[in-house]
């Protein structure tokens, strides 16, 4: 049993789930002290996400547009990933995300670009975006989560400028691409009907897939992947070998930026929403993207399902019911629980210390 | 025999994981004596002081004090017993005075407010008492290593503590500064106190210590009388076998130059001025070179210089007859550099990795571990690491994929040398390869060493231990504050003159 418990894998699953648990814990505390009438329904409106609806059809479509937010979810949680690999933290992943949104957007509404060149243009406008983060930290020392958080702003009004002359007259929204730039929009590779004819869900799926696997592949496999996670435990004994610390840090931003800004390009250019040129936040999708890093062992095939669980969550938190809670309601459980998924290493590094003292008492009566 | 001791430790068994650091160990410190506590590197020492000191608790066994039992469960405990012990590395607050470091936690205050002359007046009668001279304005980071000691002894007085304990005290001074602790800590016996001192070093055991405790691998061994054993005996007792202090080595005639070092100056990162001030000298095939001196004279900027750690302010280095002095670091590397560097968890290794992806550390990238598409090639990989574990003797608990941090520090050094010598340098830079290494492994490593010399590459040591100056080395550099202050024969020098020029108080010009 105890060398069962002792698997990283095994350990990862087991707090993984404990996050999830206490986290729903709290959210339910929380709504039995603001109104304890509708505590138990609104928790399970919120976990059930889809399930809310009643008939089949409806229930896996809706499945779908929750997989089709996952899909970017999983690019920023990849992205944050990577850097963590090289002992980084990418908090930067929402604004290279913005830069994403902004350039594949505008590309198909003003230049009527196809969703190929958009695609590039996010993951290059990502991958700039992190490479400035990664020169300031190498040549300056500049702490990235600083430079990061500023990006972030610059990038949100930066991207709402521009977008707004691509937006709506009346909406704060950009058009539609259905109507405006129906070339932009991703191939569907009729996945639709595999939920229920939802015309949202696209390559946008397998491509992050895919992505999750390269970058298990790169960081596992290759020379690269041994070079960056050597830097990113022991920056000093990288530089001692003779490893190019300085251009693996900036090489690793530049990818994790590629991956957010790629993410931003998957969302936008599936058609699914637009861009609303009044936010005046960041799009959680970044932050989010921590949340699923950590909750998924920071493993890039754990990250795929921790993913899609955050999205649940967070997509689920829009049917509680509003009579009876305030239309923020949603929005703070779901944080709860993204919050708490934080705690992954905490409760690993808690497990294996019980193992090793109970490992301990057993010692001595051998 | 009615006189109870001052302290006892009866029976002290602790295990962790794995391992029994005290098994069955018993410890009895006589009022006024100075008891020294011997043994190897990993032998337990560190952790029945800890025990002592109320770090640790133990599964079985019992302390005394003053023939009564007592229940030690944090340092605070220890400290209200009046144990108080002078750790390895201080524990002082740089920028505070040493009267402020002294009365830290224990601050005489009237209405709240401090009583500083109060205290400068008892820690005066302190240091008249005991010999022991320090100005109490003085800031902790104007004064020497051996001043810092001194008011790390006033600190435990000041506390009124009885039982003191010195945790390798001899370290970081001259043998100017090792005499003087030695007729502080008489004084202090004669006064009343008692002392346990934890060395590995047999002659200063033998000049100072009433009796000695010598612990092998978690075990009691034995308490003699210093004065009725020999260093032989107590060394034999610590390894368990015979160990030979001196390193055998035929007489050679140095070759060509390998490193050429020309008026390198490097400057500091913790101060303004340089930590290496126009330093030159050269390294021969055949001829084990060493930097001597006291720790933070500026080696390790030297050495950080040579191996590119760090870039010269001034001055240039030639390796085989090629100029690096601003080639990177794999440059060096190539051409036929090796460094064990002087921390091996800082620099030597990346612990969170396994043994084998760290012996590959320098040359995972060569077309034998990697291939064209930028693939690890695993397999050969591992038959590599097998080679090295077997040919140096690495020994973990699951051979290659062992992840580093957890293998004893003996084994992650024995790794370094394996993947340093393996690379087959013209010059290896090696900076205190013993550190921190039981004996036994200490003879192994200075072997590799002479065996390197003897197969005409250049060895560049720097080391801090005198013996190992004394038996290793061709020819001894001495360096004071950045600068070379001296050249020496081994065969023609005393620690005595050593220690002179380490501490500054005389020089000679070196020429190249």
């Amino acid at each position: 049993m105890r060398d069962f418990l002792k698997k990283p894998a095994v350990q990862t699953v087991i707090a993984s789930l404990v996050c999830v648990v206490v986290g729903m814990l709290i959210g339910y505390i929380v709504l039995l002290i603001i109104n304890p009438s509708g505590a138990g329904k609104a928790i399970l409106a919120v976990l059930k996400n889809f399930m809310n609806y009643n008939r089949t059809n409806l229930k896996i479509r809706n499945l779908g547009n929750t997989i089709v937010k996952t899909a970017p979810l999983l690019m920023c949680a990849l992205s944050v990933l990577f850097s963590y690999k090289v002992g980084l933290f990418n908090i930067g992943a929402s604004g290279q995300y913005c830069a994403g949104a902004c350039i594949s957007l505008y590309a198909a509404l003003k230049w009527n670009l196809g969703w190929f060149p958009c695609l590039i243009l996010a993951i290059l406008a990502g991958a700039v975006l992190g490479s400035i983060v990664g020169c300031l930290k190498s040549y300056y020392n500049v702490n990235e989560v600083i430079s990061g958080i500023m990006l972030n702003w610059i990038m949100l009004y930066g991207t709402n400028a521009i977008l707004t002359t691509v937006k709506e007259p009346t909406t704060p929204y950009t058009y539609h691409l259905t109507d405006k730039a129906p070339q932009a929009i991703l191939p569907t590779l009729g996945l639709g009907k595999l939920f229920a004819g939802n015309k949202y869900i696209g390559i946008a799926v397998p491509l992050s897939i895919l992505a999750a696997v390269l970058v298990k592949i790169i960081l596992d496999k290759t020379k690269f992947g041994y070079e960056l996670k050597a830097t990113g435990f022991n920056r000093n004994a990288a530089k001692y070998c003779g490893m190019a610390e300085k251009r693996n840090i900036i090489l690793s931003l530049v990818i994790s930026g590629a991956l957010a800004g790629c993410g931003a390009a998957l969302l936008y250019l599936a058609g699914y929403e637009e861009w609303q040129c009044s936010l005046a936040s960041v799009p959680a999708m970044g932050f989010n993207g921590i949340a699923a890093t950590f909750l998924g062992g920071l493993n890039p095939i754990g990250t795929i399902f921790a993913s899609f669980f955050i999205q649940h969550i967070t997509t689920g938190g829009s049917h509680v019911d509003l009579s009876m809670y305030c239309s923020q309601i949603s929005e703070l459980i779901s944080s709860l629980i993204i919050y708490l998924c934080g705690f992954v290493l905490f409760i690993k590094f808690t497990l294996n210390k019980v193992l090793d003292r109970q490992n301990g008492k057993n010692g001595g009566k051998n | 025999m009615n006189v109870p001791y001052a302290v006892e430790m009866l029976n002290i068994t602790k295990k962790f994981p794995g391992i029994i650091a005290n098994d069955n160990i018993s410890l009895q410190l006589k009022h006024g004596e100075i008891h020294a506590l011997l043994g190897e590197n990993g032998a337990g020492k560190s952790t029945l002081m800890s025990v002592l000191f109320g770090l640790y608790q133990p599964e079985e066994g019992e302390i005394r004090k003053d023939g009564k039992p007592v229940k030690i469960n944090d340092p605070n405990d220890a400290n209200a017993l009046g144990i108080g012990m002078v750790h390895q590395h201080f524990k002082l607050v740089e920028c505070f005075t040493v009267l402020d470091n002294i009365i830290m936690g224990v601050e005489p205050v009237k209405h709240g407010i401090l009583q500083k002359e109060e205290a400068r007046k008892k820690i005066k009668k302190l240091s008249d008492k005991y010999g022991l001279a320090v100005d109490p304005d003085a800031k902790i980071e104007d004064i020497t290593v051996g001043m810092q000691q001194r008011t790390e002894i006033l600190k435990m007085l000041y506390r009124e503590n009885e039982i003191l304990i010195f945790d390798e005290p001899t370290a970081v001074l001259t043998p100017q500064e090792i005499d003087e602790l030695m007729q502080i800590m008489k004084n202090l016996v004669k006064e009343g106190k008692s002392i346990l001192f934890i060395s590995h070093k047999l002659n200063e055991i033998m000049a100072v210590a009433d009796r000695c405790t010598v612990l092998r691998k978690g075990k009691y061994i034995g308490t003699v009388e210093t004065k009725n054993t020999s260093i032989e005996e107590l060394s034999s007792m610590m390894v368990g076998r015979n160990v030979s202090f001196h390193v055998e080595k035929k007489t050679q005639t140095p070759g060509e130059t390998v490193l050429e070092v020309r008026n390198v100056t490097v400057g500091s990162k913790s101060h303004h001025g340089d930590s290496v001030k126009n330093v030159s000298f050269n390294v021969r095939r055949g001829e084990i070179v060493c930097i001597a001196g006291i720790d933070g004279n500026g080696q390790t900027e030297l050495v950080y210089g040579i191996t590119g750690l760090e870039p010269l302010k001034e001055g240039t280095l030639t390796l085989c007859g090629k100029d690096i002095t601003k080639a990177s670091i794999r440059e060096r590397n190539i051409i036929g550099m090796s460094h064990i560097p002087e921390d091996r968890h800082k620099h030597g290794l990346v612990l969170d990795y396994t043994l084998e992806d760290n012996l590959i550390l320098e040359r995972y990238f060569t077309e034998e571990f990697t291939d064209k598409a930028g693939f690890l090639k695993r397999d050969n990989i591992r038959k590599y690491a097998e080679r090295l574990i077997d040919q140096y003797d690495i020994r973990s608990g699951q051979g290659p994929v062992t992840t580093a941090r957890s293998m004893s520090g003996g084994n992650q050094q024995k790794a370094i040398i394996g993947r340093e010598m393996d690379k087959q340098p013209e010059l290896l830079v090696a900076v205190q390869p013993t550190r921190g290494i039981d004996v036994g492994a200490i003879e192994y490593i200075h072997k590799q060493l002479v065996q390197e010399r003897d197969k005409g590459k250049a060895v560049l040591l720097v080391s801090l231990e005198l013996d190992e100056v004394m038996d290793v080395p061709d020819r001894i550099l001495v360096m004071y504050e950045g600068e070379i202050v001296g050249e020496f024969d081994p065969k023609k020098t005393t620690q005595e003159e050593l220690g002179l020029y380490m501490a500054g108080a005389k020089r000679m010009e070196v020429k190249v």
